[in-house]
Order: C-alpha cells, then sequence, then structure tokens
C-alpha cells in the first residue's frame, strides 16, 4: 500500500509513504470508500471496539481505588466489578460509534475546508501571532489571578508559572533543536542550591563565605547551568540523538542522588531552609517578595513574557533557521555549512542555563528538598512541552496552564502521586494522535506531516527506526 | 578488612548482579538491534515482570517458614514463569500501543523516545497505586545457608541458582539468536530491514518477537531480583539505566556483548561500591556510560546484531 | 587524451606555480590556459565499505574556473568522490588539497563538512536533500547567512549589527533566487516546489554559501529539456562569475556542451580524463558503458536520471 507521491520529490524511500487516507502534503486528498453499515461488524471495526472496550476497563482500573501488595489484584478487580464501569464503557462503545461512523463526516468536512496546499508562506516565521491576540492573552494573565483564592494564587506561582518557564526552556531543546532531555530539573536543582549557597549562611551546611541579594544569583546560575549543559552535552552530543536522553537521565538521577546523599554540603533530604525572598534596594525602591503570591506571580509573568519575546527573536533568526535546518536534514545542513555541533550544543545550554535560573525563583520562593528534583519532574516538564506543542512558544505556556490547572482543580479527586499516571498517558496520546501538540508551530508540525510523509525529518536524532509501514 | 580479603566475595556478588544486569540488557540491545531504537520503557517490563513472578510465588507459598527441597524449585519454577509471562505481556502491549501507532505513520524518532517515556511514568505510577508504593518483600525461597566456599567467598543457594538462570537464559537466547530461523531472521531485520523484507521476511512479526523475548528475559530476570533485592513500583529505573549501561559497553545492538558487559558492569560496581561508598554505587554505572561513550561508543564488541551471534 | 596515471605523475607542479592576486576573471577562455592554477586536486583517494570498494586509488585535479564533468555508469563512485571532497566520507587513504584563492593551499581531508563548506566548497545532492518546510528564501539564507557571527544574545537584543547582518543576508538570497530564477517562489516551502525548482533551489542555497568550488550530482537528473537548457545556461553563468564546477551528469548531451573536461570513473577507478571529444573516443569508456549497457545503467548519451540513492 503506498500512499500519495509527494510532488517534486524523488520516488519516495521505501519506508515514508503516508498512511491510508492521509492526505499528502500539498498532493489530492485519498477518497475513503463509501460506507455500508455493515461495515461496524466488519474485523477492522470490530477489533477496534475491542481496544476501546480494553482502554475503558483500562481507566476504570487508573481511577479505581488504591490497592496494596498485599493483595495485588483486588483494587484493579474491585474497579472493574464497580457499577461505574457501565459508565466507562457506554464511553467505549460512543466513542466507538463516533469513530466509525464519523469517519465519512469528518473527511468530507475536512475536505471543504482545507485548501489543497497550505497558503503561500503559511509556514513563513510571521513575527509573532496577531498583536491583538497576545495583548488579549497577556491582560487575562494579568487579571485573572486577583480573582482567584490565595491557594489558587499560590498554584498559578508553584505550579504554572515555574513550570511554563521550565517547559520554555526545554522547549528551545525538544522544539528548536530536536533533541530530548531527561534530566532537564538537574539544572533547576542547580539553579536551586546555587541560590542557597550564595544567599543564606543557615540554608545549607555547606555556603559561601558572604551573602548576596538572590538577585545576583541569577547570572551566576545562569552561567552554572549553562557550562553543566556545555560540560554534559559536549562529549554526547556528538553520538547518535537518543544516547543524549539517557545520559542527561542519568545525569538527573545523580544529581537527585548527591542532593540526597550529600548531608554534609546539602543538608540531604531535609532541604534547605530559609533562602531570603527576593528584593530590591535600588534607588530608593525598598521592596521585598515576600509571601503573598501575587507579586512572585507578577514578576514571573514579566519574565515569561520577556523570554517569549527573546525566544521568538531567537527563533526566527540565523540561529533558530539553523535549528530548523538541522531538524529537517542533518546532512544538508552540515553541507551548506551549518556547525550541527555547536548549534546543538547551544540550544542545550540555553535550555538548562533557562532552568538554573528557575531554580533561583523557586530557591527565593520557598523552601526545597531534593524531592522537589525528582526524575519524574523533568517527565512532567517534557509532558508540558509535548501537550502544549513543541516548537510553539504559546503552546508551551498553555501545556503549563492547562495541565498544572487540571491537577490543581482534580486536587481533590487524584492524588498527588497517581497524577503521573495521567501525565503518561497525555504523554503517550499526543504522541499517537497529535504530535505537534495542542498549540502547535506552524513549522513543527508542517515538519511533522512531511518527514511521515518521507520528505525530510523532524528532530535531530537521526533516520526514523525501522519497521515503519511502507 | 581490606579490598584483596573481600575480593572473591565482591567477585561473586558482582557477578550474579551483573549476570542480572546482561538478562535486562539483552532487552535494549534486541529492540536496538532490530529498531534503531532505545526502548526507554524496558525497564517497566522488568519491573512489572518482577510484580508477577513474585506475587505468584508468593500466593503459593505455605504459610510460616522457608520452604525447602523441590518446594523451592518448584517455587522459583512459578515465579520465573509467571514473570516471564507478565514481562512479555508488558513488552507486547508496549509495543502495541506506544510503538506500533507511531510505525505505522513513520513518525520521527524523537516520537518514539517520548512515547516511551509517557508509557514507562504510566506503568510505574499504575503499579504504584495499584501494589502501593513501599517495597515489597519476597521471603527467602531457600535456606539461606551456604553451599559452598570458594576461595574464602560464601556462595549461598539462592546466588546459586540466580546465576545459574540467568546463565542458562542468556545461553539460550545466544543459540536463538545464532542458531534458529527466527534468530536468522531477526539477524536479519537488524542488519538491514528494506532487504530483509524483500527476502521474504515479515519484519511486523519480527518485531513483536523481538520485543517478546525481551520481555520473557527482563520478566524473569525481575524475578531473580526480586529474590535477592525486593519489589517495589519504582525498581525498574536504576537496574535499567544499569542494564543500557551494559548493552552499550558490549556494544548496542550485540547479543554477546550485552552479555559480557552486564557481567563486566556487575563487577565493577561491586568493587567500585566497596572502595567507595556503597550508596554511590549508582553513580559508577553511570561514570561507566559516560566514560564509553566519550571513549568507545560502539562498544566492546562493536554494534552489530548480526556480527557476534 | 592523458590518462589517470600520466596525469598524476605531473600533479606536483601545481599550487607553487600558482601566483597569489586576484581571482580569475573569466574561465570559459582560460581552459588550457595556466595549467598550474589548481582549484582542487584529489590524489589516490581510496574509499572502501566493508567488502565494497566505491573508490580505488582515484586522483583528480580541477583548474580554477574549468567546468569538469565526471561521469560513469551507475554506481562507479562519482557521488562517493563528491562525499570525500565535501567530508562527509573519510577515504581510507589519499589527500584532497583545496585553494581558495591561487597559492593558499588547504588540505580538506579530516575537517567536518560544514568547515570545508565555510572554506569555500559547496555541493547539492542527487536525491534532493532541501530544508523542505522552510520557505524557498529561508533556505538559501542558511547557506548566506553560514560565515555571520553574531551570537544568542546580539539577536536577543537587537543589536544593529545582527539587524544589519540578517538583512545582508536575506538580500543576498533574494539575489540568488532572482538568478536561478525562482524569484516568484520566495516564501513558498521549499517541498512544495516542483521538481526541477527544487533542484535550482539547491544550486542557490549552494551558492549562498560563496563557493570557490560549486559541486552538483546529477543537477538535470529528472528534469525536462526545457529545464536542461535552463540548467544549461545557469551552470554557465555560475562559471563565470568565477566558480569553478565540478558536475556530475549522465546526460551526455549537457555533458558535451559544458564541460571543458571529463574524468569517467567505473568501479572505482577514473579510466579516462581528457576534453569531452577525446573522452567520447575513448575505447575504454566505450566499453564501460557498453558493459553498463547490458545491465541497468545509462549509457552516454541515453540521458537517464540513474537509480537514487540516498548519502549515507
Ligand atoms: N554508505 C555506503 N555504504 C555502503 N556502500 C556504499 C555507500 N555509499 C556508496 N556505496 C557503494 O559505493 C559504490 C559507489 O556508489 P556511488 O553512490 O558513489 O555511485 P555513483 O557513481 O554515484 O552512482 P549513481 O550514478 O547511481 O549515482 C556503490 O557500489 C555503492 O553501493
Ligand atoms: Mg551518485
Amino acid at each position: 500500500m503506498t500512499g500519495p507521491n509527494v510532488p517534486g520529490q524523488p520516488a519516495p524511500r521505501s519506508s515514508t509513504s503516508t498512511r491510508e487516507g492521509r492526505e499528502g502534503p500539498g498532493g489530492p486528498r485519498r477518497v475513503r470508500p463509501s460506507w455500508h453499515p455493515a461495515g461496524l461488524r466488519s474485523p477492522a471495526r470490530l477489533r477496534q471496539l475491542g481496544v476501546l472496550v480494553l482502554l475503558g476497563l483500562l481507566a476504570a482500573v487508573v481511577t479505581g481505588p488504591t490497592g496494596n501488595s498485599d493483595h495485588p489484584l483486588r483494587a484493579a478487580w474491585d474497579s472493574i466489578a464497580d457499577p461505574r464501569i457501565v459508565l466507562f464503557l457506554v464511553i467505549a462503545v460512543v466513542l466507538w460509534l463516533i469513530v466509525a461512523l464519523g469517519g465519512q463526516l469528518r473527511t468530507l468536512a475536512v475536505r471543504w475546508t482545507t485548501p489543497v496546499r497550505e497558503p503561500v508562506g503559511a509556514a513563513y516565521g510571521r513575527r509573532g501571532g496577531p498583536i491583538a491576540l497576545n495583548l488579549a492573552l497577556l491582560a487575562v494573565a494579568i487579571i485573572a489571578p486577583m480573582l482567584f483564592s490565595t491557594a489558587a494564587q499560590q498554584w498559578m506561582v508553584d505550579g504554572v508559572g515555574i513550570y511554563a518557564l521550565l517547559a520554555l526552556g526545554l522547549n528551545v531543546v525538544v522544539g528548536y533543536a530536536g533533541l530530548l532531555d531527561l534530566g532537564y530539573i538537574a539544572f533547576f536543582a542547580i539553579g536551586a542550591y546555587t541560590t542557597a549557597y550564595f544567599t543564606s549562611q543557615t540554608a545549607m551546611p555547606w555556603h559561601a563565605p558572604f551573602t548576596l541579594n538572590p538577585f545576583f544569583v541569577f547570572p551566576i546560575a545562569l552561567l552554572l547551568a549553562a557550562l553543566a549543559g556545555v560540560v554534559l552535552g559536549a562529549p554526547t552530543l556528538r553520538l547518535r540523538g537518543d544516547y543524549l536522553a539517557i545520559v542527561t537521565l542519568g545525569f538527573g538521577e545523580i544529581i537527585h542522588l548527591l542532593a540526597n546523599n550529600a548531608d554534609g554540603v546539602t543538608n540531604g533530604a531535609r532541604g534547605a531552609f530559609g533562602v531570603p525572598h527576593l528584593s530590591i534596594h535600588l534607588l530608593g525602591i525598598d521592596y521585598t517578595w515576600g509571601i503573598d503570591p501575587l507579586p512572585y506571580y507578577y514578576l514571573l509573568l514579566a519574565i515569561i513574557v520577556i523570554v517569549m519575546i527573546a525566544f521568538g527573536r531567537l527563533e526566527r533568526s540565523r540561529i533558530g533557521r539553523s535549528w530548523a535546518a538541522i531538524r529537517e536534514d542533518e546532512i544538508a545542513a552540515e553541507a551548506t555549512g551549518v556547525a550541527t555541533l555547536r548549534l546543538k550544543l547551544l540550544a542545550f545550554a540555553i535550555g538548562a542555563s533557562v532552568s538554573g535560573f528557575a531554580g533561583v525563583l523557586f530557591a527565593s520562593k520557598q523552601f526545597f528538598n531534593p524531592q522537589s528534583f525528582s526524575l519524574q519532574a523533568s517527565f512532567f516538564i517534557v509532558a508540558v512541552v509535548i501537550f502544549g506543542g513543541m516548537g510553539s512558544r504559546l503552546g508551551v505556556v498553555v501545556g503549563a496552564v492547562v495541565l498544572q490547572g487540571l491537577t490543581f482543580y482534580l486536587r481533590d479527586l487524584v492524588a498527588p502521586a497517581d497524577r503521573y499516571i495521567y501525565f503518561g498517558a497525555v504523554i503517550v496520546t499526543m504522541m499517537i494522535f497529535r504530535p505537534q501538540g495542542l498549540v502547535p508551530s506552524r513549522r513543527r508540525r508542517r515538519e511533522i506531516e512531511l518527514s511521515e510523509a518521507g520528505v525530510g525529518a523532524a528532530d535531530a536524532l537521526g533516520a526514523a527506526p525501522t519497521g515503519a509501514r511502507p | 578488612m581490606g579490598f584483596f580479603d573481600q575480593f572473591w566475595q565482591l567477585t561473586i556478588d558482582g557477578l550474579m548482579v551483573g549476570s542480572l544486569y546482561a538478562v535486562i540488557a539483552l532487552g535494549y540491545t534486541l529492540v536496538y538491534g532490530v529498531l534503531q531504537l532505545i526502548n526507554f520503557a524496558h525497564s517497566e517490563v522488568f519491573m512489572l515482570g518482577s510484580f508477577g513472578g513474585l506475587f505468584a510465588a508468593r500466593a503459593l507459598l505455605p504459610d510460616g517458614g522457608v520452604p525447602g527441597g523441590f518446594q523451592s524449585v518448584y517455587l522459583v519454577a512459578v515465579g520465573l514463569a509467571v514473570g516471564a509471562l507478565c514481562g512479555a505481556l508488558a513488552a507486547f502491549t508496549l509495543e502495541r500501543v506506544a510503538y506500533r501507532p507511531l510505525r505505522r505513520r513513520s513518525a520521527p524518532r524523537l516520537a518514539y523516545l517520548i512515547s516511551a517515556i509517557g508509557a514507562s511514568l504510566f506503568a510505574v505510577n499504575l503499579a504504584g497505586k495499584e501494589f502501593g508504593r513501599q517495597n515489597v518483600d519476597l521471603p527467602d525461597l531457600f535456606h539461606n545457608d551456604t553451599v559452598f566456599t570458594l576461595f574464602g567467598a560464601d556462595v549461598s543457594t539462592q546466588s546459586l541458582v540466580i546465576f545459574a538462570v540467568a546463565i542458562a537464559m542468556l545461553v539460550g537466547l545466544d543459540r536463538l539468536v545464532a542458531g534458529t530461523r527466527l534468530g536468522q531472521g531477526i539477524r536479519a531485520v537488524a542488519q538491514d530491514a528494506d532487504t530483509a523484507v524483500l527476502m521474504g521476511v515479515n519484519v511486523e512479526r519480527i518485531i513483536i518477537v523481538t520485543f517478546v523475548v525481551g520481555g520473557l528475559l527482563a520478566g524473569a530476570g525481575g524475578f531473580l531480583y526480586a529474590m535477592t533485592f525486593n519489589a517495589s513500583y519504582s525498581m525498574g529505573f536504576v537496574p535499567g539505566v544499569k542494564a543500557f549501561t551494559a548493552a552499550v559497553l558490549g556494544g548496542i545492538g550485540n547479543v554477546r556483548g550485552a552479555m559480557l558487559g552486564g557481567l563486566l558492569l556487575g563487577l565493577v560496581e561491586s568493587y567500585g561500591g566497596y572502595l567507595f561508598q556503597a550508596s554511590y554505587k549508582d553513580v559508577i554505572a553511570f561514570l561507566v556510560l559516560v566514560a564509553i561513550l566519550m571513549i568507545r561508543p560502539s562498544g566492546l564488541l562493536g554494534e552489530r546484531l548480526g556480527r557476534a551471534a | 587524451m592523458s590518462r589517470a596515471g600520466s596525469h598524476r605523475a605531473s600533479a606536483r607542479r601545481g599550487g607553487a606555480a600558482a601566483v597569489p592576486g586576484a581571482r580569475q576573471p573569466s574561465m570559459m577562455e582560460n581552459v588550457g590556459g595556466d595549467p598550474g592554477d589548481l582549484v582542487v586536486e584529489a590524489r589516490d583517494l581510496s574509499l572502501r565499505f566493508g567488502g565494497v570498494t566505491s573508490l580505488d586509488g582515484v586522483s583528480l585535479r580541477q583548474r580554477r574556473g574549468e567546468i569538469l564533468a565526471v561521469i560513469g555508469p551507475n554506481g562507479a563512485g562519482k557521488t562517493s568522490l563528491f562525499n570525500c571532497l565535501t567530508g562527509a566520507y573519510r577515504p581510507q587513504e589519499g589527500s584532497v588539497t583545496f585553494w581558495p584563492q591561487p597559492g593558499q593551499s588547504t588540505e580538506l581531508l579530516g575537517r567536518r563538512p560544514h568547515a570545508i563548506t565555510r572554506l569555500g566548497v559547496a555541493r547539492t545532492f542527487q536525491n534532493i536533500r532541501l530544508f523542505p518546510a522552510l520557505s524557498a528564501l529561508e533556505n538559501v539564507q542558511i547557506g548566506t547567512e553560514v560565515r555571520q557571527k553574531y551570537g544568542p544574545l546580539s539577536v536577543v537584543l537587537g543589536l544593529p549589527h545582527a539587524r544589519r547582518a540578517e538583512r545582508d543576508g536575506v538580500r543576498r538570497a533574494a539575489d540568488l533566487l532572482d538568478l536561478v530564477g525562482l524569484a516568484h517562489r520566495t516564501h513558498e516551502q521549499a517541498a512544495s516546489l516542483p521538481y526541477g525548482e527544487q533542484r535550482r533551489l539547491e544550486i542557490a542555497r549552494a551558492l549562498g554559501t560563496d563557493p570557490r568550488l560549486l559541486l552538483l550530482d546529477e543537477p538535470a537528473a529528472g528534469t525536462n529539456p526545457v529545464e536542461k537548457r535552463d540548467l544549461a545556461a545557469l551552470v554557465t553563468r555560475i562559471a563565470a562569475t568565477g566558480v569553478s564546477v565540478l558536475l556530475i551528469e549522465h546526460d551526455m548531451g549537457l555533458v558535451m556542451s559544458l564541460a571543458t573536461t571529463v574524468a569517467v570513473l567505473n568501479f572505482g577507478r577514473m579510466i579516462a580524463y581528457g576534453s569531452p571529444s577525446e573522452v567520447q573516443r575513448d575505447p575504454a569508456v566505450i566499453e564501460a558503458y557498453l558493459g553498463a549497457d547490458s545491465g541497468t545503467g545509462p549509457g552516454p548519451g541515453a540521458g537517464g536520471a540513474g537509480n537514487r540513492r540516498e548519502l549515507g
């Protein structure tokens, strides 16, 4: 089964045609066979029903009671034997009917609404989004927290703000350079511990002989994190792309382990207490960010806006273009004179420094311990970037808002530790159904579509694995 | 006590753990050989297999007291079988859910890694929810008496059994890959998937079989691991990274390399953990990984699945 | 005509005789002129992949401003030669010297591809390798911005020199699009361009890096006669600006009309070297093509596209 040919391309590689019924880039849409009600009983449809029912059962187990090791299967059994199961099964069947019957309707709808070819210059880097929309979003971001409860405001800072900033940084690595960093939180930890070292004599057993205002630690932490990124990335990045993922994974775990075990340095598992809050004493202005969450929120918002603007410029510059070139065809990029290794390292270092920077904010705001820098936190940031849309600045911020917003509103329903079940499911689901994310970057979406059609690539990790459908 | 007094004890402990790493590493190496992909969720296959075997063995354990003789053997066999089955099931499901839809679409490589991370996150935490988040112990299946003393080091029945089973699995897999039609198919796909298709090899089937075989090994290895240590929802991560290190050490994609790498890593870690500090044992494996990647990224025996087997 | 062997014997004279100074103005009339002014010289390149030998002691010299065509049956090692010259492959033996300016020699072997490109050797690919989701302009910009130095901080702060460099890169890219006749496609995605235009876009991108030596790997493959004619004109125009062109081509008509010198590869060996008419009469060449003809490869004059292979 070969997919539609890509116009203007040599014969597609054997492993690279599009899935049946998908539109090849710019090519005509394939018309599906017309639907007959009997099709519902076709083996493929029945298998689909089976899969959905299994997923319904799984969802029941996931949302069901918590078990323990003495009766390992009881919790699962209880959630399946519960009347709630009916609800899940009904949802599964309804979904199946929608998928089975809605297929043609959707194809028709899409066919009528999509232009044959992307409009001219669609993927060409327009400057940001429409200004009015951006301003409206900013206004919402400014006003909304004032209407929230203090707990929610606190959450906007701890949960949304910090993670949005972290996700913006990781987006440079994943979204722009097309690499995967699984130890991203380690740089955050470096930032936080650097802050404790420089700003307080009491927070950790190990401290500087002097104390600094946390504001002065920003550049130090930024540089340190970038340095750590370079030291880690330089040897690894010249290897096959997926090695970076596992080396960073190990690095993240080691930083966590060190923070946890080095009692005499970091205060171990007890964590660092008493890092001073951010404060300004300059030109007659005396202001301290205290326990009130709102001032922190606005500080974070300002930083996030600045970072978004800065990365937007970066994305549209020579550097951003080179990253795109590396993602789309690394060999051609090299041959055109792009120093691929250096640029990947740059992305990695920029990402790391944003993480280190966020670490300073985090440390000066609250008590922290190694628990704050667990591997799962790294994975969560990956989830935010993937969910929001890799390569899309607005996307990753929206991703942080939505995912953390949901955690906040479901906090009484879902135990904190169980959240990660859902985050994991979100990641897999997005990769299967919408790899470009919720608010995709145009270019990234196009790259993914094209690479799936056999034209170019969409990451800096080398050729797609074998076994892709011919 | 000095290092040299302990040398043989450390060697024996290291070999035992190392044989387990080798068993898990095979899963990474097989999948890598065939798909050119690091299966980041393999550690969760190991974890699920471990739980499966542990629960099965525990359910059959007589109340109170350590079983003995034939009963021990029976329990180990059941644990291994159920563990392997659970591992295979987990690996199969993983392939179906997290990888296959992406393969059908020829998704970019990054998508597979991310999808695997998601699957891993899901599995770990679901296990945590279902089985609790404490360590789960498997009662001793053997009277932990010393069977014999080797150069002044004690060898317990349990470590002997673990080592023997692990080695048997390694040899079995080596035979499978080197000497059967299935192994021939696996090697063909590993060398050149496009040509393999032309030669009539069913690549889809080979991929699934590869995952299942890796899962069988990891599941059984998980049960062996639970016999000496214990099981917990987050148990997969550390042995997973180490097994991956072992695979890279031997040359990823290379079956015999993974075995060699596992044993070597077990030894290095055992000696290193004694010389430095036990809590930094895990750091050693990571340093080994970084060192190999810098010095000899293709590993000790080179990278081809077809070559060494 | 000179065979590869005798050619090799006179190799050394090159760089020493060259006079440092301004670039040659025009080359068409320079053919057969000062033989000492070389732009590139490969000596005894041998490249093996496991059991396959794709280059077996190949030596090649190109004079500055010359259009040199490399021909040969499928699998003869032409693309492999390009890959060795541009750093994509590392041959087991041999050396490659490049003179960006007369009298200024550099060894290319052992350098990374991007470094070689920055020295002034640009290439296109047999199987087009554009950046598919970038616009035509951006594709060329990647080339024109290659030697720009400003860093991320200047970008983020919008410093004047970065802005100036950016504008300069865009202007040069637009000029090149004009040169290859793609001005009307400036903001279109590369992947949406028709095949022939993609080929020309790739040439523009390579020219963006301001090369002294341009390597074209079957630029006419898969194009129609009109496009072929345009391409010939384009290559002539490029050569007229002082860029030496090294060209792989299966279309003998094109080779005969364009090339000043032709090198013939077969089974990884250079079997002939000389002017187009000499080479066409060479029995070894005819033999090679007849042999190949009984297989799958196109003979001289049969302007087949050849089979496309991935660059490893
Ligand atoms: N990366 C590689 N790995 C293994 N063999 C290779 C590789 N690249 C080239 N070869 C082999 O080297 C030989 C020469 O190939 P090359 O691509 O240079 O031929 P060519 O002259 O460009 O042919 P064509 O006219 O088909 O483009 C072929 O036998 C090919 O199989
Ligand atoms: Mg070629």
